[in-house]
């Protein structure tokens, strides 16, 4: 009524003292009236012809054109190309308020290019009333209006931060947008119904038409007897009262997406205790157990849940309500996007194909007991986990069983390994588990391109942990980037392993590292077992050097770069630090030298095979003589024998030729 | 460099005892005196205790290797007992030569008379006829040659301590202080030495624990080990059958009562035993092991 009073005031105000300066609209038209009148403002352009036709049908036919343009009240014509812009604050001032305080006005107010004013919801020259159908704003028209900017692919949605996302398509189809825009409805609920048409605010605003705890009253305004509707999910006067304890509408029915689903008469949780509480209910069909512990349920995530929400179809006119349900309960229906991953990953395609075997969501998160993975007790929680994975994947159970690959005994390999006693023993929670590497919800073989453990992707996901070590891993000669080879390159797991991850410093690391740089690096590694630090480390030790300790391990870089660990500039340092008075020199001995290659190391082949020489020689000749004397010795051994048992005035020191020219 | 028994007052009678009153079971000539012995005692511990060591590296891919590497506590305090026993064989050989130009000033007045003497220690013509002589007994085309003091093998053996020491010591430095040596040696002259060090090494092992083991404890007549370079003492009937050059010319030079000296009570012989026992047990491992790794394990 302001508005109106306001406008009337105005007009009456402007037709008063419009004669007196003889700015009638039609000395305007006579030049805007062309329509081929041009204007210019900030250096463009523009058309500035107005259709009389046009603003004689609109809502601001009695104005003048200076009651808008202010600024030419008085001047005379033609007036100066740059107007001031029209300020509708001076007749809708309320409305100029809200629209300040709200979102748009405030993207305004930062200088956002693509905040709207008035004149780009309610148009210029040609405003309507709402009830107007030809208006921009008129109900059926404004999904369109707000989808120029909040539909997929505008600017708003792609460079501002938009939560929601298909908010028009997810509208169309929902029961609110189908009334509007199929069943031609005016009275269902437009995007404005619930976000105002000037006080947009974000949900999190509490003034906002749609914060949590407003949201209730906001649906009321249509749905005004929706508390003795919802009596029996939602304690009728609570839902109000009490917003903050109990769900809001959008808890249940999505914002944008409220399907035309048939929600079920609601159910309270004490109609299906009712049978459920007597503990030697069962199944007439398997009898399994069916009786429920409330307070399970009750002190669980879906607390503020009831059980007809997951157990859809019920029929509350039933005696047995659920005497209707036909299907199992699926998750999916609230949580969707997690559902989706699922069904795409191994466990998931099991399910699809009715394997007995493929784990559905209550194997790993409980049914009515389920927990939040950060609650101690949960199954899901990080502790916990090995020994949930362990259930079929253990050696001998159904998971391990169908297995085929090259990974054993991964549980108790795990339960060994650096992760599982950071996580066991040590009861660090941020330590990898199983789902840390495999993905909770998406685990894959690794040989599919999109697994979390494929060869391509274990950098990354070891990286969610150990980013420094990928940061250098990727600027090393064996990651894909500066590797130059067509062999495979390694990836963390070929060093470190998957399951017996160990401590890098332990000693069955240290000493097996080399075999792993072996199976690539093959006659290198053969060639350091040569030389000093192979051979001690051969022999079980790990204080010399290790392929790590000269050529880095993540960092590892061709001996050519710079970079590298044993370049020109760096090798002498990389020596120092085990042989502190290392020099140049020092640096020149070989680590990899072997004497059986005369080409590449000739000192070192002539020098083994000079010593060679000298040994065979010195062995053969001593070894000739050696082999002759033998029966000789033998012989003089014998005649000595006999010599002593001969009478003892016999044995006499004469015999000058010792005994061996006499035969016996 | 000759080495005639030292006189070993304390062992030696008081009086001199004409040759025909010595009864061979009482009386033992002395051939080796109680420095020499203590030295060879020493080399022996030293050279067991590098061999050892030593070739724990040498054929460090052999399951034995590692079990010997752990058993002497590591391959560090393998190390300090490798370069313990180094050190201990140099003083042999520091010990030996202050001794020699000991006795040069003592006993021979002139360097001419130690080396050049009879009983020298250097390669003569008599060393080339007994070698001939010998090759002819191997072949029964002649009788054994009737052996000095120093037979020609024992020569070698004596001869190829000092080329061992030398080579093998040398360098074994340069591999004990690479960062001192490479002020004035390459790099690669370091796997050189290497080289060197350890077929070097493998030459004295394998020929101390085959030739010298059989030329002189080992020989059928002596079987099991003729202890007189622990003990020093032999029997005369011993002496008058190995050596009958030098018997014959202590008799003339009626020199021999001199070195006639009461044998040891059992009990230091039987320690010997043992001791030589010891050595030989171990000689004869590492030579078994030496061939299991060059035949089966080689890389």
């Amino acid at each position: 009524m302001r508005i109106a009073r306001t406008i009337r005031f105005v007009a009456w105000v402007v037709g008063f003292i419009a004669p007196a300066f003889a700015q009638e609209n039609s000395d305007c038209l006579m030049c805007h009236g062309d329509k081929a009148a041009t204007g210019k403002r900030g250096g463009r352009t523009i058309s500035v012809y107005v259709n009389e036709k046009k603003f004689g049908g609109s809502i601001h036919a009695s104005l003048t054109c200076v009651s808008c343009h202010a600024d030419l009240t008085g001047k005379e014509f033609p007036h100066d190309e740059e107007l001031a812009r029209v300020d509708c604050g001076t007749c809708h001032s309320a409305e100029q308020e809200l629209h300040a305080k709200s979102l748009h006005g405030k993207a305004i107010k930062r200088g956002d290019p693509l905040a709207p004013q008035c004149k780009d919801c309610h148009g210029t020259h040609e405003i309507y009333s709402v009830k107007d159908s030809r208006s921009q704003v008129a109900p059926l028209k404004v999904p369109f209006l707000c989808g120029k900017c909040h539909q997929e692919g505008t600017k708003v949605m792609q460079q501002r931060n938009i939560h929601q996302d298909h908010i028009i398509e997810n509208f169309s189809e929902s029961i609110h947008g189908e009334g509007l825009l199929r069943k031609g409805l005016i009275v269902a609920p437009n995007c404005a119904s619930c976000h105002t048409a000037h006080s947009i605010l974000p949900h999190t605003d509490p003034a906002s038409s749609i914060a949590h705890k407003n949201i209730a009253a906001t649906c009321a305004k249509c749905h005004a007897l929706i508390e003795s509707v919802h009596r029996k999910i939602i304690k009728g006067e609570l839902w109000e009262k009490q917003a903050h304890v109990l769900p809001a509408c959008v808890d249940c029915h999505q914002p944008h997406k409220v399907r035309k689903v048939f929600y079920n008469q609601g159910m309270a949780d004490a109609d299906c205790m009712r049978c459920h509480e007597n503990k030697d209910l069962t199944s007439s069909k398997d009898g399994r157990s069916l009786f429920v512990r409330l307070e399970e349920k009750n002190s669980s995530r879906h607390s503020k849940t009831a059980c007809s929400q997951c157990h859809s179809e019920v029929n509350a006119s039933r005696v047995r309500p659920c005497e209707t349900i036909t299907k199992k309960v699926d998750c999916a229906s609230c949580h969707a996007e997690v559902s989706q991953q699922y069904a795409k990953s191994m466990h998931g395609q099991l399910i699809a194909k009715n394997d007995p075997n493929g784990p559905t969501c209550k194997e790993c998160h409980g049914t009515h007991g389920i927990k939040g993975k950060l609650e101690p007790i949960s199954p899901t929680f990080a502790t916990n986990i090995p020994k949930l994975c362990a259930r079929c994947h253990r050696e001998g159970e159904k998971a391990a069983v169908r297995y085929t690959g090259s990974q054993h005994d991964i549980i108790a390999h795990y339960t060994e390994s650096i992760h599982g006693k950071g996580l066991m023993k040590s009861g660090l929670t941020v330590t990898a588990t199983c789902t840390n590497c495999h993905t909770a919800h998406s685990v894959m073989p690794k040989s599919d391109s999109t697994s979390s453990v494929n060869r391509k992707n274990v950098p990354i996901t070891c990286g969610r942990c150990h980013h420094g070590i990928q940061e250098q891993f990727e600027q090393s000669i064996h990651h894909v980037k500066l590797g130059r080879t067509d062999k495979q390159l390694p990836v963390c797991s070929d060093c470190h392993s998957a399951h017996t991850i160990q401590r890098t410093d332990a000693q069955g690391f240290k000493l097996d590292i080399m075999t792993k740089c072996g199976r690539c690096h093959e006659d290198i590694a053969k060639t350091y077992f040569d030389t000093y630090h192979g051979k001690v480390s051969q022999l079980g030790y790990t204080k010399t050097a290790k392929c790590y300790d000269c050529h880095g391990a993540h960092d590892i870089l061709p001996i050519s770069d710079p970079k590298s660990h044993l370049s020109r500039e760096n090798v002498v340092a990389t020596c120092q630090k085990c042989h502190e008075g290392a020099t140049r020199r020092f640096a020149g001995y070989l680590t990899h030298a072997t004497h059986h290659d005369p080409q590449k190391y000739p000192f070192l082949f002539w020098t083994f095979w000079g010593m060679t020489s000298l040994l065979v020689g010195t062995f053969v000749l001593s070894g000739v003589h050696t082999l002759m004397w033998l029966p000789r010795a033998l012989q003089m051994r014998r005649e000595l024998k006999k010599k002593e048992m001969e009478p003892e005035e016999q044995k006499t020191p004469e015999s000058k030729d010792g005994g061996t020219s006499k035969r016996a | 460099m000759e080495t005639t028994a030292d006189t070993e007052s304390t062992v030696l009678p008081k009086q001199a005892v004409p040759v025909e009153n010595v009864v061979a079971e009482e009386k033992q000539f002395l051939r080796f005196s109680r420095l020499n012995r203590t030295l060879h005692v020493i080399m022996v511990v030293s050279f067991m205790s590098l061999a050892l060591t030593g070739m724990t590296l040498k054929f460090s891919y052999t399951g034995w290797a590692s079990f010997l590497s752990h058993l002497f506590g590591g391959y560090e305090s393998a190390g300090y007992i490798h370069r313990f026993a180094a050190v201990l064989m140099v003083g042999i050989l520091v010990a030996h030569i202050t001794d020699l130009v000991r006795r040069k000033r003592k006993e021979f007045g002139s360097w001419k008379a130690l080396l050049l003497g009879p009983d020298s220690m250097l390669f003569n013509k008599k060393d080339l006829y007994d070698f001939i002589g010998n090759i002819k007994w191997f072949l029964h085309k002649g009788p054994r040659p009737e052996y000095g003091r120093w037979t020609y093998w024992e020569k070698f053996d004596y001869f190829a301590v000092f080329w061992g020491i030398s080579v093998i010591g040398s360098t074994g430095f340069m591999l004990w202080f690479p960062e001192f040596f490479t002020n004035f040696i390459p790099g690669w002259m370091l796997n050189v030495a290497t080289i060197i060090h350890s077929d070097e090494a493998l030459l004295a092992v394998g020929f101390i624990f085959t030739v010298h083991f059989f030329n002189t404890h080992l020989r059928p007549e002596k079987f099991p080990m003729d202890i007189v370079v622990f003990t020093g003492r032999m029997d005369l009937e011993e002496l008058k059958l190995d050596k009958p050059a030098e018997y014959e010319a202590l008799v003339k030079s009626g020199e021999l009562q001199k070195y006639l000296v009461e044998p040891y009570p059992p009990i230091v012989i039987r320690t010997v035993r043992v001791f030589g026992w010891t050595a030989l047990t171990i000689g004869f491992s590492i030579v078994v092991w030496i061939i299991y790794a060059m035949l089966f394990a080689y890389r």
